[in-house]
């Protein structure tokens, strides 16, 4: 194995009430690397994502973070959640969640000091948040929420920053920001930056690495290694097509043997309906 | 305003003796360890939407506090009690989930309740204390022996303590349980060791406001501060200093009502109080609906 590996995820499979959601999932992961796990709804990401942060158990498998299995509360890893609405009435400025990024899980009231500010201050700027950074942040956008959010995990200095579909609910806008954001993140920070989504082409220009998960089975690399039809067709169990269209990626279900697709088309990561 | 514009402001409505009588100095020390209590408490059961548990806990304190009466000993040791085993089933069968929690608290609720309406009975009946129900249900801040104020002192320090200790992982977990689990807090455990807290703050606020009122303490306040800031440090503080006036205030209200008709009586406090709060939160809305009139014109 490669020592330099921030994160490895090794023949991961979950069975949850008798279906398996995982099956001998493996990829890695290394330090500065921008990687997409790309999947459509129900494909198997939020499982992934919860058993790399130990919220879930595997059947099978085992996951390392910097070569060591991961322990209970990891400092390594940094979690952005799927979109919430947060409550314009809780009393939280921008500045109040990042500072609970360095140090929630401790015992007794934080205690202000200029070096803290100071620090909460440089996470804001470097997300560009700094503007609203005594604003509530239930009042903020879901792109300006998702900044104060990436600023939180990352003020605890984590080597992985794992993002669960922060693209949903953006505008077009706001995702290209939000996602520029990461990869410079990722390439200045050096840290490794795992992103779920549904729809992959926001992600096509950041992405280094992409994972690509279908009915519980993922396939990993490059962009050009995975996001092949003979690849895909193996995932997906069925001949699927991969289309360049003005330079937008597009996985379709291929004509004639789509017999286990049918009705699925919609679901495939990267397809849209045009009627 | 000067301190002694103050006073002339107030002085009408001070009647001779409210600082001389003892009962109103132990009704000012445990009103104002009370207030604290709640509104520090308070403020995390609103943003955590638990409410309802703090509901359920002043309605099932109804019924340990009238059967220690009927045991012959205080009604905070009742309220304690059945605080705890309440939090306790709360706990067992999951108040924190929504699905199921509201039929399972209701059929609870319900049983409680109906127990508490025939202790109730057996208080007036057997013990002849007319003012039982009145005493549970209202609360009795006039009527505390000097003796009681340690142990106030002590259950609200123990509330406190709580509190502060978990301060940083319950504002995270309130934010998100998911990001929170993801550090490696234990959200179950916190959100135990809270409902324990409020526990201790309810069973304080039943013993001052009464019972079924507590939630008044609890949640008005903290609902009134959330309004006026968006520090959650400065919300805590600014509803306990809220909690204190109201209850301060309420306090002198019903100690002048004494000379209000029907003269010789006195007002219930519990009803100045509970009035004051709601005052307190209607007028924290003022600021934004001005802004938002200002706006829209």
């Amino acid at each position: 194995m490669d020592a330099k590996e921030i994160l490895s995820v090794e023949g991961i499979s979950v069975r949850l009430s008798g279906r398996e959601i995982l099956h001998e999932v493996s990829f890695a992961i290394r330090p500065g690397e921008f990687t997409g796990l790309i999947g459509s709804n129900g494909a198997g990401k939020t499982t992934l994502l919860r058993v790399i942060l130990g919220l879930q158990s595997a059947n099978a498998g085992r996951v390392l973070l910097d070569g060591r299995p991961r322990s209970h509360r990891n400092p390594l890893i940094g979690y952005v959640p799927q979109k919430f609405l947060l409550d314009p009435d809780m009393p939280l400025r921008a500045r109040d969640l990042v500072g609970l990024g360095i140090d929630a899980h401790r015992f007794g009231i934080p205690r202000p000091s200029r070096a803290r500010r100071a620090l909460i201050d440089q996470m804001l700027e470097a997300v560009d948040a700094l503007s609203f950074a005594d604003t509530r942040v239930g009042l903020l956008s879901g792109g300006e929420q998702q900044r104060v959010l990436i600023a939180h995990a990352l003020i605890a200095r984590p080597k992985l920053l794992l993002l669960d579909e922060p693209l949903a609910n953006l505008d077009l806008r706001a995702g290209h920001e939000v996602v520029a954001l990461l990869a410079r993140i990722a390439s200045e920070q050096q840290i490794a930056v795992l992103i779920s989504a549904h729809e992959m082409n926001a992600l096509l220009p950041a992405m280094d690495r992409i994972v690509y998960i279908a009915g519980g089975r993922a396939a990993s690399g490059t962009t050009a290694e995975v996001v092949r039809a003979d690849v895909l067709s193996e995932l997906y169990g069925s001949h699927v097509d991969v289309l360049n269209v003005h330079g937008r990626v597009l996985v379709v279900a291929g004509a004639g043997d789509d017999a286990d697709l049918h009705g699925h088309e919609a679901a495939l990561p990267g397809v849209e309906i045009v009627s | 305003m000067s301190a002694g514009a103050i006073g002339a402001l107030l002085a009408p409505l001070i009647e001779p003796g409210f600082f001389a009588a003892e009962d109103v100095h132990i009704a000012i020390a445990v009103g104002a360890i009370v207030a604290i209590v709640s509104g520090t408490v308070g403020v995390f059961t609103v943003i955590r939407s638990q409410s309802f548990a703090g509901e359920a806990l002043g309605d099932l304190n109804t019924t340990g506090g009238s059967a220690a009466l009927l045991a012959g000993v205080g009604p905070l040791w009742g309220f304690v009690a059945a605080g705890l085993v309440a939090a306790s089933v709360m706990e067992l069968i999951g108040i924190q989930r929504p699905r199921g929690r509201d039929l399972a608290t209701g059929i609870v609720l319900g049983a409680g309740l109906g127990l508490a309406a025939l202790l109730l009975y057996l208080d007036t009946t057997l013990h002849n204390t007319t003012g039982a129900t009145a005493t549970i249900l209202f609360g009795s801040v006039f009527t505390f022996s000097s003796t009681l104020i340690p142990l106030v002192a002590l259950l609200g320090v123990a509330a406190l303590t709580i509190v502060a200790a978990l301060y940083r992982p319950l504002l995270l977990s309130s934010v998100s349980a998911e990001m929170a689990a993801a550090r490696g807090i234990q959200v179950r455990l916190l959100g135990s060791a809270y409902l324990l807290a409020l526990a201790l703050a309810v069973a304080l606020a039943s013993i001052t406001i009464g019972t079924i009122l507590s939630t008044a303490l609890l949640v008005g306040p903290a609902a009134t501060a959330l309004r006026l800031t968006k520090r959650p440090g400065v919300a805590i503080l600014l509803a306990g200093a809220i909690g204190i006036a109201a209850m301060w205030l309420g306090e002198l209200l019903a100690y002048d009502s004494f000379y209000w008709p029907p003269a010789g009586t006195g007002w219930p406090v519990s009803f100045f109080v509970v009035t004051l709060i709601f005052i307190g939160y209607l007028l924290s809305g003022a600021p934004e609906l001005a802004r938002r009139r200002s706006r829209g014109a």
